[in-house]
């Protein structure tokens, strides 16, 4: 496709706009209140409209034996890009002398709040337009409210068709009392009350001496006054975490600073679970020199001082002014799927990476999509285009904050399906944590059935699995082990060492170390693995176990009763085990005082695709210890749909 | 944070929610600027390593000096490279009865077989989950409601009337069998943005952005890249970013008009994306 340029033309436009930075509004209000008209408005007294058009669409009106209006303009533009393409547009831009504009959404859309929500959650500011002659209607309160829900903040109400009022003070001030009190319940302060006519072009660019009583701002003036947004740069640090990167000898926290602000050196504390380290350094790549600190806003790469377990989802923050955390949050939320979404049937809660099932335990009250006014009874379902004040209990602790405090971790969306259904923001935060106690208190109102597997795994929250170390003397099994039981408890994950040479001192002291004697120690550690695994434990199965054929074995015995397992092949060469010899077991085998030793007279078969593989000689210990906590972190998490029709089936529904 | 550092924010934050969400991601790299600012881009969220194979769809008609740039850039950001020509389609052989090429056929079909049937192709051996793309919603009118995670089924077809909701930096990452999502990480990036951020950053692209010299003693320079017999170059002094910025910004109003293209072409876009074309 080949464009024309003109290089040679000599600058007209103000070549120091250094880029596209827009202020993007958003226009909204009840139907007819004259959203179209001040849109052409905006564009005709700004001149961004093409040249012509105003008489193009002048003289077709006159030909229809119609008034000229400006809402017509708005009509042709929106045809005009629109040709060929049957797709309603969503971004309309304009400029004045200060900056660029974008109204965003422009009115008409039938589909209003799925469509409206995507495009004003990005707007900086608000207009809400309001008739002067019919005062407040349906819509001007549930905008009004949307507004409030999306946290935008700069918002001017344009009070319109003044001169269909006789341009009179007390009509204006009416609304704006009427107005200023239903938004103050709402928590908003608007900027200005600007009284126009949009249709004669009043108080749209300038004052107009119709409305010289008005002292405050034009339409315009109000807007170039406002700010695009930025991130606000006073507030407690609130790092994101999206993922842990393991490319080479680094272990890297790749996130984004939602707030605050992050130094190297500086402590930081992950949350929910409340382990701390020190930010050691910040990754750049090609940077001329590492930078020692991060600002809000920023998508940051960073490495800890101490190797602790983190994960997708966790919120670091300083030592102090940390988020809240617990299993239970107030919200108000609303509903653009066409599937209801009722009580207790669980869904997907996703705020900021963390990623969590959760069910609404009580819907305190719904607001009716069209008055705004609470819905009688205790309807138990919330359907679309609804708004509802709601409590929401996730299967583990989140960390979240209250939205008028840190709005980028006080916001969350439902996901059902696989689609995104609504989004809600949080009203209550108890930053003591008493939420979680008050919460763990309340009983599950669906236990009907005998405890299954999967009712077991609600209450842990985790899943039973058999994780089967295997590996030479020497290799590490044990201390990893340990260390797995430590992370794991310190997750709340309920787990327990079944470990070979104490297996020996009770359950299988009858047993030997010859080929036979070790088959038979192994079908019965894998058993008990499995009862333990059944129970709802995750079972550490520390053992050298040789041969193959066993281990395979007890991977039977595992899955025929649907519990996950896991071989992990702590991988260290023998002479490095040997070296290692922490009990002198190799020393004394090489003498001849142990028979049958493993790996000196008894072979080791080595698996041939094991689930996972620890290099214990050419990795460090905390990197192993992390690898293996987060293999078993995964292989213990309940999966999705299991949850959903279990909890589902429970429910009833 | 200025814009240039907001908006690069905003796509490494989506390149890595992408990196987590998908396990069989790819990004298309045609070479152009604004793919060349997505590698950029890759290397910053993933700290030098870009951790998904890069896709060339080769149409055979690609400038030998874009050839030479993906020779050079393969070694110099490591890339997994992939190449992906219709083999089929050149030869005239499978369910092809002739050799498809601008000598034979127009554009629209040429664009269709060679790149959009050639993803498809490769979507179908590789199983992709997810593609990140370069799109700009400036770039074209079907592209303003374009979403940051915008889903497509299996036969490539993107449903924009009914598109799910996407706000709070929440995306869509769930996916049916046989869909696959575009990831968009540029999609607020305006064509000025792309410059100002390749000039700052000192960002390889072909040097055939850059004005020469003409036969008619003109100087001309390509505006965006295509197939050799479809792309022509414009007018332009431009010979390096800075002046490039500059002839953007004063021709503001004929990029407008130049973008107002007759009806045949912007058909010829709909028609594209609507079967699959980026």
């Amino acid at each position: 496709m080949q464009t024309t340029l003109e290089p040679t033309k000599v600058p007209t436009s103000d070549i120091s706009v250094p880029t596209s930075q827009k202020l993007r509004i958003v226009i909204v209000g009840h139907v007819d209140h004259g959203k179209s008209t001040l849109i052409g408005r905006l564009f005709h007294d700004t001149n961004s409209l093409p040249e012509g058009k105003v008489e193009q669409i002048r003289k077709a009106s006159e030909l229809e034996g119609m008034e000229f209006e400006f809402a017509f303009l708005l009509d042709a533009l929106l045809e005009e890009q629109a040709q060929n393409i049957t797709i309603d547009t969503t971004q309309l831009p304009f400029r004045t002398e200060k900056r660029e504009y974008v109204i965003i959404d422009a009115p008409g859309h039938k589909e209003f709040l799925k469509n409206m929500v995507t495009g004003a959650a990005s707007a900086d500011a608000a207009i809400l337009l309001i008739d002067a002659n019919e005062g407040i209607q349906e819509q001007s309160k549930r905008h009004a409210y949307l507004l409030s829900l999306l946290g935008i903040r700069q918002i001017v109400v344009a009070v319109n068709k003044m001169d269909l009022v006789g341009y009179r003070q007390e009509r204006f001030e009416k609304v704006r009392s009427d107005y200023t009190e239903f938004l103050g319940k709402l928590g908003i302060v608007p900027q200005h009350f600007v009284p126009i006519s949009a249709k004669l072009g009043l108080n749209i660019t300038k004052a107009s001496p119709e409305l010289e009583w008005h002292k405050g701002p034009a339409i315009l003036e109000a807007l170039e006054q406002f700010q695009i947004s930025a991130p606000p740069d006073d507030l407690p640090l609130r790092f994101v975490l999206q993922d842990i990167y393991r490319f080479d000898e680094r272990r890297i926290l790749a996130g984004r600073i939602e707030t605050g602000s992050l130094q190297v050196g500086q402590e930081i504390v992950f949350w929910p679970d409340g382990k701390s380290s020190r930010v050691k350094s910040i990754e750049e790549w090609n940077a001329p020199e590492p930078p020692t600190s991060a600002l809000v806003g920023e998508s940051v790469a960073i490495t800890l001082e101490e190797q602790i377990f983190v994960e997708r989802g966790d919120i670091g923050s300083a030592p102090d002014h940390g988020p809240a955390e617990g299993r239970e949050i107030q919200a108000s939320l609303f509903w653009l799927q066409n599937d209801p979404l009722p009580l207790n049937v669980p869904f997907t809660l996703k705020l900021g990476t963390q990623s969590v099932e959760a069910r609404l335990v009580e819907i305190t009250r719904v607001l009716d999509s069209s008055t705004l006014e609470p819905l009688a009874g205790n309807p138990g379902i919330i359907h679309k285009n609804e708004v509802a004040d709601v409590r929401i209990r996730a299967r583990k602790p989140i960390a979240f904050d209250r939205h008028d405090r840190i709005s980028e971790t006080g916001r969350f969306v439902i996901v059902t399906g696989k689609r995104i259904g609504g989004g809600g923001i949080i009203r209550e935060a108890d930053y003591q944590d008493e939420m979680r106690l008050a919460g763990a208190a309340e009983n599950l109102t669906w236990t009907v059935s005998p405890v299954t597997r999967e009712l077991r795994a609600e209450n842990f929250g985790h899943r039973g699995a058999v994780l089967w170390l295997t590996g030479l003397s020497g290799s590490g099994k044990s201390t990893l082990a340990t260390g797995l039981d430590y992370h794991l408890h310190r997750r709340g994950i309920f787990s327990y060492i079944l470990d070979g040479d104490n297996l020996r001192h009770g359950l299988c002291a009858n047993l030997g170390f010859s080929a036979e004697d070790r088959s038979e120690n192994i079908r019965r550690a894998g058993e008990t693995a499995r009862l333990m695994a059944e129970a709802g434990l995750v079972v550490i199965c520390s053992l050298i176990s040789p041969f193959r054929a066993d281990r395979e074995n007890v991977r039977k015995i595992c899955h025929r009763d649907g519990i996950p397992f896991g071989e992990v092949f702590i991988n260290a060469p023998l002479d490095v085990c040997e070296a290692r010899d922490p009990r002198g077991l190799y020393k004394r085998a090489r003498a001849g005082e142990i028979k049958e030793f493993t790996g000196i007279s008894s072979p080791y078969e080595a698996p041939l695709a094991p689930e996972l593989e620890l290099r214990t000689a050419e990795h460090t210990l905390e990197n192993t210890l992390l690898d293996l906590t987060h293999f078993a972190v995964e292989l213990s998490r309940i999966p999705e749909p299991q949850i959903a029709e279990e909890l589902a089936r429970g429910a009833g529904i | 944070m200025d814009h240039l550092d907001q908006l690069e924010a905003q796509s490494v934050y989506i390149l890595r929610e992408a990196y987590h969400s998908f396990s069989n991601l790819c990004m298309p790299w045609s070479m152009g600027k604004d793919s060349n600012v997505l590698i950029w881009l890759s290397k910053k969220a993933f700290c030098g390593k870009i951790p998904y194979p890069v896709l060339h769809i080769d149409t055979t008609y690609e400038f030998p000096e874009m050839l030479e740039f993906r020779e050079w850039a393969r070694k110099e950001y490591d890339l997994d490279l992939i190449v992906k020509i219709n083999e089929d389609a050149r030869a005239g052989r499978g369910t092809y009865t002739q050799s498809v090429g601008y000598e034979t056929h127009d554009p629209v079909t040429v664009t269709h077989e060679l790149k959009t049937v050639a993803l498809q192709q490769v979507m179908a051996e590789r199983k992709f989950d997810a593609l990140i793309t370069g799109i700009r919603r400036d770039e074209d009118p079907t592209r303003a409601k374009e979403r940051y995670f915008s889903p497509r089924n299996a036969e490539f077809e993107w449903d924009y009337k009914d598109q799910p909701p996407e706000f709070w930096n929440q995306f869509t990452t769930a996916i049916e069998p046989g869909e696959h999502i575009r990831v968009q990480p540029l999609l607020d990036w305006a064509e000025v943005d792309i410059w100002r951020y390749i000039e700052r950053e000192k960002i390889p692209i072909p040097t055939m952005y850059f004005a020469r010299p003409g036969d008619d003693g003109k100087k001309y320079r390509f505006r965006s890249l295509g197939c050799w017999p479809i792309t022509k170059p414009v007018e332009s002094t431009a010979s390096n970013i800075s002046e490039i910025i500059a002839e953007l910004l004063v021709t503001k109003t004929s990029e407008r008009a130049g973008r107002a293209q007759d009806h045949h072409e912007r058909n010829a876009m709909q028609k594209l994306r609507a079967k699959g074309f980026m």
